[in-house]
Order: structure tokens, then C-alpha cells, then sequence
């Protein structure tokens, strides 16, 4: 970094180089948060942003600045950030993208967001995503985005015709735009790998239980899982290590493990280390090009040392259907406590309390969401429980143990993140099944719990990204993010910038 | 032992009663669960289902169900699971109640008590976990229902136990038993009219020997009285029902102790299907073997127990032990009483006797009993020397009671109520009422028995209570003999 870095470049900046800037008084939180929010409204027609308050980042950004003052080494200290609108912040509304939550002021911070504000970030606003993150292309958003009257789709900052992916869209646009050096999202059937996929950036989803879900609106419970969306391995290192920790009063998910320092081994070698690339993610599906991407990023690991190893998850298909039941029923009862009775949307005119609820609900959810809560609803039901519900969580024991056989002969897991490239904005059209085959490769891990993140891994059709997905075991999230990492060094994927930003 | 028939029916009853958890916080949220506080000011986000909260469990309420396992004899699972109860209600926050569904904490046991000489065992399916919900208040709020959140999450058990019972004062009487134990143990603070102690009867009949009859549930009684009425009302309905020739449809019904009727508020048509599902947000409930163990260790004697121990230990018959055994408190004082006074008996019949009495008359807790368990023994002692009768015992106690004085012997003293046990001097009044009272002498010799009472009533006068009334009697009939 060069120690006058003009004010015009700020955007160019990773999240470990600005919080260095800071820390050295080079840049004051002030002026950053400034220069973030100018950034922002001059790109505010990616609808990346669903929620601003400049009045209330500065006032995080003074606080900072006094922190700095005062000597504080806190990592991330003064370096602006922004939420998915999934968190729920003091400061910010929160909508997770649905009408039936316009205008709602949450009274505490998710402790995601807690723990990045004692970290020293300041928040610069929350992100668009799909309804309830229920969504694969961020075109379920219900929720105007700052700077419009009407709901609209994020657009990919590489083809502002095409989505960003979903559901944290607007992490993965706003990063991959440099609006923000880094985002949270949050991912179920992957909704951080997909969209970072999709928008050429790093993106990672940490082991399930590694982050607390309190003050995360839930979607499905078992599969919800927060993370980081930035640049660079380094940062998204940075920003988990943050994240992370148990939070045993609120969180009874959060495992009984203590944060860690994710970047303590991003220079190891790769030497010996065997990925396995499982057969069933480069079947006849796969994109052309996203196929020539992945196996010219694969190639490169063999340069670092690596070694291929042909693996098997044979239940890969089946991870569709599976997820397809439990997210929807597990949805489908999160989704209860918005009935209109405490808080959120209520209809104006109704005959009774059935009247009321039927009204607010029909009203306050989207197509995606209702159609969600219907699936979810019918697996639970009396005399379908044992043939849907039971029945996928069979399998999906069974996604986890084929993960622990390929795990006996490899250390990491290599493939796409999605079998194409990011799509035309409405080319889905009204086929809810083709985004739900989208999530192929990044569903099976999530139901297995697994660390998994999506590392820029070149282009592919129409020019768009492609996105390298890594799947480690268990705890093994400072491991994927050395090999991620080892891959930048070699590669500058990560490096290129859309045009226009 | 022969089955009660009521006009030729069985009756067959099952209780589930929610005993509600004497933690300070709820079940799955760190609010406080105290009675009475101002509408809604007892939720925190967590009880009002705030976006992003979860629940966590609350230690304190898991304690109290091992306590009431080992207290039944149940068997504690090592492993149970929480489940989500899906259904729509304005007092139910998260639209589903997290309960325990397939795999329960507390699971078999019984509760064995005395139905008068009867011993009966009830034997318990199950006791699980729950949250409660909240309240709707129907009285005109603004033109609308209200909610009151406060109890939303307060913790319950609910205590569910097989058809065992045969009638209503069994049912009762099982009721009370239940109660007896849950507050023994310290996990319920027992108060019915608050709602700690609620109990649902599912009521059928049925002819001996034929299947279970459609049962109905009598829903939310909140006394020992509006339950007897309301199952014996139910019974009748019952049988009136199936006579007429109308078959009994499963419902849900309520009690009305007003008029003493119970009437349907939901048919079974209208019964949801709840959807139940493990909740992902909670893992297993994991209870250690030790933990079960060092809870045992610090639980103390229970009720049965100790009263089988009176009846070993101080020959009480087992009535006696029962009721003596109907609080800790209670049988604390019976037993420091008692053995102070080295009278089990006496000890027992005056504590379940006078004490009790003016106990209830005042409405009073036995700790607040003006005479202490030292002060009756030392009364109770000076009754087995025979330096006072039983009734001018309690006139002693009396004087204890109302704070005239603390010491039993200078009471004694004070009153003049040592008994008279110069037999030289009580001749000397017996002769004496003999010659007054020719009239009853002579009705005596007629073979009045009333007369001969009036005649040691004299004595007892003329001593002024001194003498001993079994000494006057005797001495009294040698001398007209």
C-alpha cells in the first residue's frame, strides 16, 4: 500500500490493507465511511442496498475515529462494512427483503453484527437479498432498494443484465462493485458460495454452528449458517475470525468452540495436499466454460503441489429434493410469528382473526416464500411426515457420511460452484425448479454442515465469473481459506474488476 | 378391591395436569416468571419472538423435572427432545409451542396415595417439558382482544398419567397427591387460583368389561372442589348421554363452577394437526447420569417414605402418617413434637387435631403457627404425666395461641389447672355432689345414663377442672354402687 493512498482509490483497497490505513492514521473511519457512502449513491442503481442512514454510519465511524485515537489495535477498526438485511440491526431497519417486515426496527444487533462492531467496523448500510434468503438469483427481493419506489432485481456488476445470484445478492454485488470492501451474508443451500460465484468474488460459509444465528432471521434453522463475502481469502479470514464464537446465552446451535484466528496458516504450502474432485459435479450438466474455468484453476493447484484425486458423493442428486423438504418445513414454522399480531405487517381491513391472518399473510409474503411455506407445511403434515420429513433426514445422514468416505481419501473438496454462469434477469422466468437444480453443488454440503466457500476461478460463458467451490470437513475453515488464499497468490482472478467500477 | 359402578357404568378417568416450574426465568428466555406484574412487562424478545431470537434452555427447569422423576419413580432420559407444536393463536408468539413430543424427559413412574383405607397406585405415561403460552384478554382493550405476554415461556411439566382412575374422589384424591408431591420437592409453588397447579380430567364411561368409552376432556380445574363437581357432572352427562341412546363424541369441554355444568367448546372435527417436528433451534436435552445422581443425593426424605417410616418408627396408623405428611412443613413439626415429647400419638393427634384446627380457622401456614413444636411437646408432656387433662390442655394451648403466656408450666400454675391426684380430695367432692344431687343419684339408679354424666360434670365443676374425669367417674360409680 503506498502510504499517500488518494482518496479516489479507496475502493481498490482490501479489508486487511484499509484496517492497516486506519490503524496507521492514514485514513481516518470518517473520511472512509464518507468516501463508501458517496460510492454507494453514485452506484445506487445496482439496488444493492436496501437500507442507508449516513447520519448513523457516521456516527459509528466518529466512534471509531476516537477508538483509533485512543490506540485501539482492534482489526477492523474504522473499516465500513455492510449487512445482509437478513441481520438484524439497532441501527439500521430490517426487512430480510419482505414486505411483511417494511419498517421494522429491530431493538438489538445480531450477534454477527455485534461482534463485527466490537471488531471496529462501522456499518454502512444493509444489503439487498431475497425474500427471507429464500432464492437463488436475488430476484425474490420484496423491498425497495435505496434510491427506488418499487421492489427491483440486483444487478451482476459484470452484466448488469444478468442476476448477481442469491440469496445474498446484494453482499456479493456491492462487493464485487466495491461499494463495500466486505459484506456478511449468510447461507443454507448456498446462498454466500453462490452469489460470490456468480460475481467473481470470495465468499465463504463456515462450518454449521461456527456462528451464532441470534438476530439472523431464520429461515431454515438446521442449515442457516453466516459468513463473510470480500475480495480476497485474507479478508474473508479477517472477517470470520471476527464473526465467529460460541454465544451459549442466545445461541444453543453455536458451538462450544472458541473464535480462531481463520488466517493463521494462509501462507502454508500446498504440497501433498489431495483434493478430491467428486465425479457427480463435472457430469454433462456443466457449463462448457465454467468447466474449461475449473479445470484450468485445478491445474494451477497441481502447479502448487497439489494432488487430484477422482472421489465420489454419489448422493449428490438427491441433495436437491432432500433440502427441498427439510428448508420448506423448517420454514414454513420460522415463518409462524408473522401472523400480524406483534409486529410487522398487518392488513387494514379485516372481518376476523382468521380474516386477519389470512389477509396479512397473503399480503405480506411473496410468490417464492408462500410457495415455501406450502411445501413445508404439506411434508409436516399428519400422514406425510414419515414419507417427506423423516425420509430426508434419513438421506440426509446419509449426504453427511458419503462426505466422511471422501473425506478418507482426500483433504479438500474441489468443484463449480454452479453448474453455469449467472443467468438473464427473468430468464427463470416462473420455473422455480430451474433456480432449485442451480443449487446442485453447493446443496450437498450444506446439508452436511460443512465449510465451504466459492474462490474466483476465471471466466466462463458470456465472460462472466466462475467460482471454484472448496468444501473442507469439520473445522477445517483455516485450511480452505490457505489453499483459497495460495490460489490468489498464483491467480489474479480475484484481482480483476467489472467494468464501469 | 371391587370397581364403584354408577348405575351400572364404570367410570374411567386420566388427568394431565400442567404444573407450572418454580424457576425465576422462563424456559427458554432469561425473563423473570414472577405472578402479577403489569401486562407485558415480563417478555423479553425472546417471549415476544423478535426476529433472530432463540430459545435456550433454562437449566433450573430441567432440575425440576429430574426431581419429580426420581420423586415418581420415573425413568429420566438421558436423551429427549423438543419438538415444535404448530398452530395459530394471537397468545402463542412464535405461532408453535416448543414441547416435548416423541421422546419426553420424564417417562413411566406412578403416584401411590390412600383413598380412605384404600391404597391406589396411578400410573404416569409421561412428564414433559413446555413452554406456556400467553393470555388473551377478552374484556373490551381498546375495542380489540389484548395479550399478555408475561406468561408466554413460563416453564411447565405436564404430567400425564394412564386411565387408572375409577372415580372422582379417586381422581381427586390422586390430585391432591400430585400436588402434595410437587410442592414437597419444591418444583411447583402449588397455587391453583394462579394457575401453578392445572389439571384436565379426561372422563369416560364405560359397561365392565367393555373398551374404553369416547372420552372428554374437562379442561383448566383450578380447585380440588370444582374438580369433584365437575367430573361427577360429567359422569352423569355421560351416562344420561348413553342411555338415551346418543353416543359421546371426543371433545374438549370447559367447567363452569357457577352453575356446576360442563359444556363443549371444541369438537374433535375442529382439531388442528399440529405438525409436529424435532426444533431444530434446541439440541437434544443431554442430562448427565451425575446430575441425575447428585439430585437425588440433596432431594431429601419424600412423603411416602416418611410416612412409612412414622408408622415404623412411632406406630401412627397409616392415616395418621398420611396426613401428617401432607406438607414438609408439617411433618418437620409432628416429628419435633414428637419426639421432644417422646407421645408420638399424642403428638400426632394434636397436631392433626387442635393445631390443624385453629390453623384452618385462621387460614394459616403451620410456620406461622404461634405455638411452636417445643412449646406442644412440653404440653404434650405435662397430658402423659397427668399433671392436666386434655382439656385443660387446651386451654393451655389457647393461652400459647393468643400470646397470654409461653412457658406450659407456669401456665399450668397460673390457670389452676393441675389435676387433682390427692385421691383423698376428690372423695371429698364426690361425696359432696352425691349429697347435693339426690335428684340425678336417684335417675342414676333408675339406669339413667344421662344423669351420671351430670354428676361427674359436677365434679368436674367443683374442682374447678382439677380433677381427673376418668378418676371422678370411677370413684363416682364405686360410691353409688
Amino acid at each position: 500500500m503506498s502510504t499517500s493512498t488518494p482518496p479516489n482509490e479507496l475502493h481498490e483497497l482490501s479489508v486487511s490493507a484499509l484496517a492497516q490505513a486506519l490503524r496507521e492514521r492514514k485514513l481516518s473511519a470518517l473520511e472512509t465511511t464518507e468516501y463508501f457512502l458517496a460510492r454507494m449513491r453514485q452506484h445506487q442503481d445496482l439496488a444493492a442496498f436496501l437500507a442507508v442512514d449516513e447520519d448513523a454510519s457516521r456516527a459509528q465511524a466518529r466512534h471509531a475515529d476516537a477508538r483509533l485515537a485512543g490506540g485501539s489495535t482492534a482489526p477492523l477498526e474504522g473499516v465500513p462494512l455492510a449487512h445482509k438485511d437478513i441481520f438484524v440491526t439497532r441501527d439500521f431497519p430490517t426487512t430480510a427483503g419482505s414486505r411483511m417486515l417494511a419498517g421494522y426496527r429491530s431493538p438489538f444487533d445480531a450477534t454477527v453484527v455485534h461482534k463485527l462492531a466490537e471488531a471496529g467496523a462501522v456499518t454502512l448500510g444493509k444489503l439487498n437479498c431475497d425474500e427471507f434468503a429464500m432464492g437463488s438469483a436475488n430476484e425474490n427481493s420484496a423491498v425497495p432498494p435505496v434510491g427506488f419506489d418499487a421492489p427491483r432485481p440486483v444487478q451482476n456488476p459484470w452484466d448488469r443484465a444478468r442476476v448477481p445470484g442469491g440469496s445474498s445478492g446484494g453482499s456479493a454485488a456491492a462487493v464485487a462493485a466495491r461499494l463495500v470492501p466486505g459484506a456478511t451474508g449468510t447461507d443454507t443451500g448456498g446462498s454466500i458460495r453462490q452469489p460470490a460465484g456468480f460475481c467473481g468474488i470470495t465468499g465463504i460459509k463456515p462450518t454449521y454452528g461456527r456462528a451464532s444465528r441470534y438476530g439472523m432471521v431464520a429461515f431454515a434453522s438446521s442449515l442457516d449458517q453466516a459468513g463473510p463475502l470480500a475480495r480476497t481469502a485474507e479478508d474473508c479470514a479477517l472477517l470470520l475470525s471476527a464473526m465467529c464464537g460460541p454465544d451459549p446465552d442466545r445461541d444453543s446451535t453455536a458451538l462450544d468452540r472458541p473464535a480462531e484466528d481463520f488466517g493463521r496458516q494462509l501462507g502454508a504450502a500446498l504440497d501433498g495436499l489431495r483434493i478430491g474432485l467428486p465425479r457427480e459435479f463435472f457430469a454433462d450438466g456443466l457449463a462448457p466454460g465454467v468447466r474449461a474455468a475449473i479445470d484450468g484453476t485445478l491445474k494451477e493447484y497441481e502447479k502448487l503441489g497439489a494432488r487430484l484425486v477422482p472421489i465420489s458423493l454419489p448422493r449428490t442428486e438427491l441433495a436437491i429434493p432432500v433440502y427441498y423438504i427439510i428448508a420448506p418445513a423448517e420454514a414454513s414454522s420460522n415463518l409462524s410469528r408473522f401472523d400480524g399480531v406483534k409486529f410487522g405487517h398487518r392488513a387494514k381491513d379485516y372481518a376476523d382473526l382468521m380474516d386477519m391472518y389470512k389477509k396479512t399473510r397473503a399480503e405480506g409474503f411473496g410468490d417464492e416464500v408462500k410457495r415455501r411455506i406450502m411445501i413445508g407445511t404439506y411434508v409436516l403434515s399428519h400422514g406425510y411426515y414419515d414419507a417427506y420429513y423423516l425420509q430426508a433426514q434419513k438421506i440426509r445422514r446419509m449426504i453427511a457420511d458419503d462426505f466422511q468416505q471422501a473425506f478418507q481419501e482426500c483433504d479438500l473438496i474441489a468443484g463449480p460452484v454452479a453448474p453455469s454462469v449467472a443467468w438473464k434477469i427473468g430468464e427463470h422466468g416462473n420455473d422455480p425448479l430451474a433456480d432449485y437444480l442451480a443449487d446442485i453443488f453447493t446443496l450437498p454440503g450444506s446439508l452436511a454442515g460443512l465449510p465451504g466457500m466459492s474462490v474466483p476461478a476465471g471466466f466462463g460463458e458470456h465472460g462472466m465469473p466462475v467460482g471454484l467451490q472448496l468444501i473442507g470437513n469439520y473445522f477445517q475453515e483455516a485450511r480452505l481459506l490457505n489453499a483459497a488464499h495460495r490460489l490468489q497468490q498464483a491467480t489474479d482472478f480475484h484481482l480483476r474488476s467489472p467494468a464501469g467500477f | 378391591m371391587s370397581v364403584p359402578l354408577i348405575h351400572g357404568y364404570e367410570v374411567v378417568i386420566g388427568f394431565e395436569t400442567h404444573t407450572q416450574l418454580a424457576t425465576r426465568s422462563k424456559i427458554f428466555s432469561r425473563a423473570s416468571t414472577a405472578f402479577g406484574a403489569e401486562p407485558n412487562t415480563q417478555a423479553c424478545a425472546v417471549d415476544l419472538a423478535l426476529p433472530g431470537t432463540l430459545p435456550v434452555m433454562n437449566r433450573e427447569a430441567v432440575q425440576c423435572a429430574i426431581k419429580l422423576g426420581l420423586a415418581l419413580g420415573s425413568h429420566i432420559a438421558l436423551e429427549s427432545i423438543f419438538a415444535r407444536k404448530n398452530y395459530f393463536y394471537p397468545d402463542l408468539p412464535k405461532g408453535y409451542q416448543i414441547s416435548q413430543f416423541e421422546t419426553p424427559v420424564v417417562q413411566g413412574g406412578e403416584v401411590s396415595f390412600l383413598l380412605g383405607e384404600e391404597q391406589k397406585t396411578v400410573r404416569l405415561v409421561r412428564a414433559h417439558l413446555e413452554e406456556d403460552a400467553g393470555k388473551s384478554l377478552h374484556e373490551d382493550f381498546i375495542g380489540q382482544s389484548g395479550i399478555d405476554l408475561n406468561r408466554a415461556g413460563t416453564p411447565l411439566l405436564e404430567i400425564v398419567t394412564e386411565p387408572d382412575m375409577r372415580s372422582s374422589a379417586e381422581a381427586v384424591a390422586y390430585a391432591r397427591e400430585l400436588h402434595k408431591i410437587v410442592t414437597w420437592i419444591g418444583i411447583c409453588d402449588g397455587n391453583m387460583q394462579e394457575g401453578s397447579f392445572r389439571c384436565d380430567a379426561n372422563v369416560s364411561v364405560r359397561k365392565p368389561g367393555a373398551p374404553l368409552g369416547t372420552r372428554r376432556e374437562i379442561k383448566n380445574l383450578n380447585s380440588f372442589r370444582n374438580m369433584q363437581q365437575a367430573i361427577d357432572f360429567e359422569i352423569r352427562w355421560q351416562i344420561e348421554e348413553l342411555e338415551d341412546g346418543r353416543a359421546i363424541e371426543q371433545a374438549t369441554v370447559l367447567f363452569n363452577p357457577d352453575t356446576g355444568e360442563t359444556r363443549a367448546m371444541r369438537s374433535k372435527e375442529d382439531s388442528a394437526d399440529y405438525r409436529y417436528f424435532p426444533d431444530p433451534d434446541l439440541p437434544p436435552l443431554v442430562i448427565a447420569p451425575e446430575w441425575i445422581e447428585a439430585t437425588r443425593a440433596a432431594m431429601g426424605e419424600l412423603p411416602r417414605a416418611m410416612a412409612a417410616r412414622f408408622v415404623a418408627d412411632y406406630g401412627l396408623p397409616a392415616y395418621d402418617a398420611a396426613i401428617l405428611t401432607q406438607s414438609k412443613a408439617m411433618a418437620a413439626y409432628f416429628e419435633a413434637a414428637a419426639q421432644a415429647s417422646g407421645q408420638p400419638k399424642l403428638a400426632s393427634n394434636w397436631v392433626m387435631g387442635e393445631l390443624a384446627r385453629r390453623l384452618n380457622a385462621e387460614e394459616r401456614d403451620i410456620a406461622q403457627s404461634p405455638v411452636g413444636a417445643q412449646q406442644l411437646s412440653a404440653l404434650l408432656r405435662r397430658i402423659a404425666d397427668a399433671t392436666i387433662s386434655n382439656n385443660a390442655a387446651r386451654q393451655v394451648f389457647e393461652a400459647l395461641w393468643t400470646g397470654a403466656g409461653a412457658e406450659v408450666d407456669a401456665l399450668i400454675g397460673s390457670l389452676g389447672l393441675r389435676q387433682m391426684n390427692d385421691a383423698g380430695a376428690l372423695e371429698k367432692i364426690v361425696d359432696a355432689v352425691i349429697t347435693a344431687n339426690a335428684d340425678n343419684v336417684a335417675q342414676y339408679r333408675a339406669g339413667k345414663d344421662k344423669a351420671f354424666n351430670a354428676l361427674v360434670g359436677q365434679v368436674m365443676k367443683a374442682s374447678k377442672g382439677k380433677a381427673n374425669p376418668q378418676q371422678a367417674s370411677d370413684l363416682l360409680r364405686q360410691r353409688l354402687a
